[in-house]
């Protein structure tokens, strides 16, 4: 089994912070507050690791610090302390200490994001088939053929209609924006994939083929992923492991069915029996 | 000859811990077994005395609260499934142990081969060859050909199971663990299933099966392991830990 | 006029002082050290207004000597006002040097939106007036992020450009300003030459140097530098090709030369569609040099 993720003791404190805030906040004292400083801990202590083919979901509701670490390790933010060690193959990169050219050079070749907003993950201004285009052009593909097939080819695989593929992702509904950020999202073959809610607000029969989606690709390209979700039937379909957070702490983490089946956290059983 | 068991249990207990409800609900208490290659263990007792719970117990859906799993691995090493880590019991779930539940977990889309391959897909298998033999299986089943390339989702409880049971059966793991297999089919399938459940006896799977009925048993069982509920359940302390 | 040429104390040689002169050979020069790196300058007010050159006329004050050969053009030609205006400048303010409307006999061309088709000489320096310097300003904002993407040569935004392109037309539709990768890395907007002028840049005998006097930056292509177009593998770089209905290219209705950058106006008279070179000098080479007889158009 290789590794691919080693994320230890991951904290991020918006504010100046003061020596009380770790202390004060979390699950016990039911807020992400400080009460002496009004520093928020979006997230506190949070270390997991991931292995290459597997699906890690970090679950918990508005306020838990589930997206925090997603996007300390996209480099959408910057911890305030933690480390995380990406593996890739042979090499191995200290993520926070990376300087900016390396971080940006990890985040457009080797990891991929999907984010619940389109807006975020897609460019508007220019078309479906072009998003995709941009990404390859990053690489060194410069055939335009090359690049115009490929592209054709992940929409056809996240199932995007080709005939759209010119066209301006703002004139497509919510489920094919996402599917357009996917193919964009795997197209130079990531390693790692990050999903952050990518499935929140989207028509029921819209979810459940993109979470298909995303399975079938695991088995084929064998991607490690993070999926950031509120909702128990994404974690319990697709995260074959699950961290449970609450005001920045990990509360429970585990095989995912022994999570949902036999939560140990008096709040994982909260979660779990209020689930319709 | 003495064989050493693929599966030896010590002292296995379970106890769920319900916050909320200020309750401790004892499942299992101090159950003792042991699965041979090649032999079938059941397990039988009343409602309540835990024997889902044992099964789960060793499958890691639920988290034991005592005893000891000593489940020797292909490789020789014996691993103790209580204690071991989350990856181990995920590759050996993947690649050595088998549980076939009451429950029919399905994909939006998936079609019933699919379903049933899928286990031979993470094994490495190509996907050709695993359509093959799990069209195969699915024709020992006889779960009518015009199901195959659809999804389960509509199918009856009876359907259900036998896609259930193929996909269980399909990957020969080391280690079978089957919760009433045969508990929502009529008696020429539970025939089927007793025939396929002997084959795979005659190639060396372990297994330990709840059975819904004694007969099956009867005819299964090389050990027999009874057990009884355990004591009534007791509510926490006066202080709840904070 | 001549008020100023007595009252020499005003104004030095040049009309840009010591220290402006200076700065700007230095920014040159950094330039010249990292091709197609556009460097920013404190760039001078002058008497005309931004948009008029005052980038390449602040090149030309500080490099132009005594004794020098200076030719300008707009468009091609030495007589359009524009260009009529910045050599009477220039003269004023540099007395000593020489001008010129033939390209081989000057060693600095000042010029707007045109190389000449002569191709230039080790001894030349021509200097281009620019009023956007970065290709990147249409799909980038914002300054910071630009910075970004030419220091790692991270071009792909714009390469999308074309793409998307060549999605909706077949081909890439930038008719000037082509971007174009100077020496593997940086990739430059050339100024307003058209597509025709681009090969002339790439391993160019003569310093080409790029003069923005309102966004303050200065780059360079140095001598025998390759530049090349922004194209993909499959879909090469195509010039103007100036052919009729008939499949035949056109030519000069004044000299008749088939080989060079061709303007296109309606002859008043006659009504009808006349090329002419758009480079008036070599317009003249060739009308004294061919006894042909002009061809009406």
């Amino acid at each position: 089994m290789d590794k691919v993720l080693e994320v230890s003791h991951l904290s991020k404190v918006f504010g100046k912070g003061c020596v009380n805030c770790f202390e004060h906040t979390g699950p016990e004292h039911n807020t992400n507050i400080c009460p002496y400083c009004g520093s928020i801990v979006a997230a506190h202590d949070v270390s997991f690791d991931l292995y290459k083919g597997e699906i890690l979901g970090i679950m918990g509701e508005s306020g838990s610090g589930k997206s925090t670490a997603v996007k300390n390790l996209f480099f959408d933010q910057e911890p305030s302390s933690g480390k995380a060690v990406f593996y890739d193959g042979d090499k191995q990169y200290d993520l926070f200490a990376l300087n900016a050219a390396q971080k940006r050079h990890l985040r457009n070749h080797r990891f991929g994001m999907v984010y619940q907003n389109p807006v975020l993950g897609l460019n508007f201004n220019v078309s479906a088939g072009g998003n995709i285009a941009e990404r390859l052009l990053m690489s060194n593909l410069s055939n335009y053929q090359v690049i115009r097939d490929r592209a054709m080819e992940l929409l056809k695989r996240t199932e995007v209609l080709t005939e759209r593929m010119d066209e301006l992702p703002k004139n497509f509904s919510g489920g094919m924006q996402q599917r357009v950020q996917i193919a964009k999202a795997l197209a130079i073959n990531p390693p790692l994939l990050f999903l952050d809610e990518v499935t929140t607000g989207l028509d029921l029969s819209v979810q459940a083929a993109i979470l298909d989606l995303i399975l079938e690709i695991r088995q084929e390209m064998d991607t490690a992923m993070i999926i950031v979700t509120h909702d128990l039937g994404v974690i319990r379909l697709l995260a074959s492991r699950t961290i449970v957070m609450k005001y920045g702490r990990v509360i429970e983490a585990g095989i995912t069915d022994q999570i949902l089946e036999d939560p140990q956290h008096a709040y994982t059983q909260r979660l779990v029996a209020s689930a319709l | 000859m003495t064989i050493d068991p693929v599966l030896k249990v010590e002292g296995f207990s379970k106890t769920f811990t319900l916050h909320e409800q200020n309750k401790l609900i004892p499942s299992s208490s101090n159950v003792n077994l042991d699965v041979f290659s090649g032999r079938l263990t059941a397990l039988i007792g009343p409602t309540g005395s835990g024997k889902s719970s044992v099964l789960k117990g060793i499958y890691r859906t639920y988290l034991p609260s005592s005893g000891r799993i000593a489940y020797r691995s292909t490789n020789g090493n014996t691993v103790d499934l209580a204690k071991a880590d989350e990856h181990q019991i995920l590759n050996l779930r993947k690649q050595e142990i088998g549980f076939v539940t009451q429950f029919l977990r399905v994909l939006p889309r998936q079609s019933t081969e699919d379903v049933v391959a899928t286990p031979l897909y993470m094994q490495g298998i190509s996907r050709a060859e695993a359509r093959e033999q799990a069209r195969d299986i699915l024709d020992k089943l006889k779960l009518p050909e015009r199901l195959w390339g659809i999804s389960p989702a509509t199918f009856s409880g009876g359907e259900k199971q036998r896609v259930n049971l193929a996909r269980g059966l399909l990957s020969k793991p080391r280690l079978l663990l089957l919760d009433e297999p045969t508990a929502s089919l009529d008696p020429q399938t539970t025939e089927l299933v007793i025939g396929l459940i002997n084959d795979l006896k005659c190639e060396g799977v372990a297994i330990l099966a709840i059975f819904h009925h004694p007969d099956v048993v009867e005819r299964l069982a090389d050990n027999v392991v009874k057990l009884s509920p355990p004591v009534g359940t007791e509510s926490f302390f006066e202080e709840k830990a904070s | 006029m001549s008020t100023f040429r007595q009252n020499n104390a005003a104004y030095p040689f040049g009309f840009l002082d010591e220290y402006a002169k200076k700065e700007i050979r230095r920014t040159v020069l950094k330039a010249i050290a990292i091709p197609g790196y556009q460097v920013p300058y404190s760039s001078r007010e002058m008497p005309m207004g931004r948009g008029f050159g005052t980038g390449g006329l602040q090149l030309t004050l500080s490099l132009i000597g005594k004794g020098e050969t200076l030719k300008v053009i707009d468009q091609g030609s030495d007589d359009s006002v524009n260009a009529v205006n910045l050599r009477s400048f220039i003269e004023m303010t540099c007395p000593g040097i020489n001008t010129t409307a033939s390209t081989s006999e000057s060693n600095l061309i000042q010029s707007r939106h045109r190389i000449p088709e002569k191709a230039l000489r080790e001894d030349q320096v021509i200097v281009l007036q620019v009023p956007y310097p970065d290709a990147l300003v249409i799909v980038e904002p914002s300054e910071e992020k630009r910075k970004i993407m030419h220091g790692e040569a991270d071009y792909s935004r714009l390469l999308v450009k074309l793409y998307e392109d060549i999605v909706k037309f077949d081909e890439i539709t930038i008719s000037h300003r082509y971007p174009t990768r100077i020496n593997g890395h940086y990739v430059i907007d050339p100024s307003p030459i058209p597509r025709y002028d681009v090969p002339k840049l790439h391993q160019s005998k003569a310093l080409i140097l790029f003069g923005a006097g309102r966004e303050k930056k200065i780059y360079a292509v140095p001598p025998y530098t390759d530049a090349e177009p922004l194209v993909f593998d499959d879909i090469p770089f195509r010039v103007e090709s100036f052919i009729d209905e008939k499949g035949e290219r056109h030519h000069c209705s004044r000299c008749g030369t088939h080989d060079s950058f061709l303007d296109e106006f309606i002859n008043p008279d006659s009504g009808k569609k006349v090329y002419q070179c758009s480079d008036s000098d070599y317009c003249d080479e060739h009308m004294t040099s061919n006894s042909q007889e002009v061809i009406n158009g």
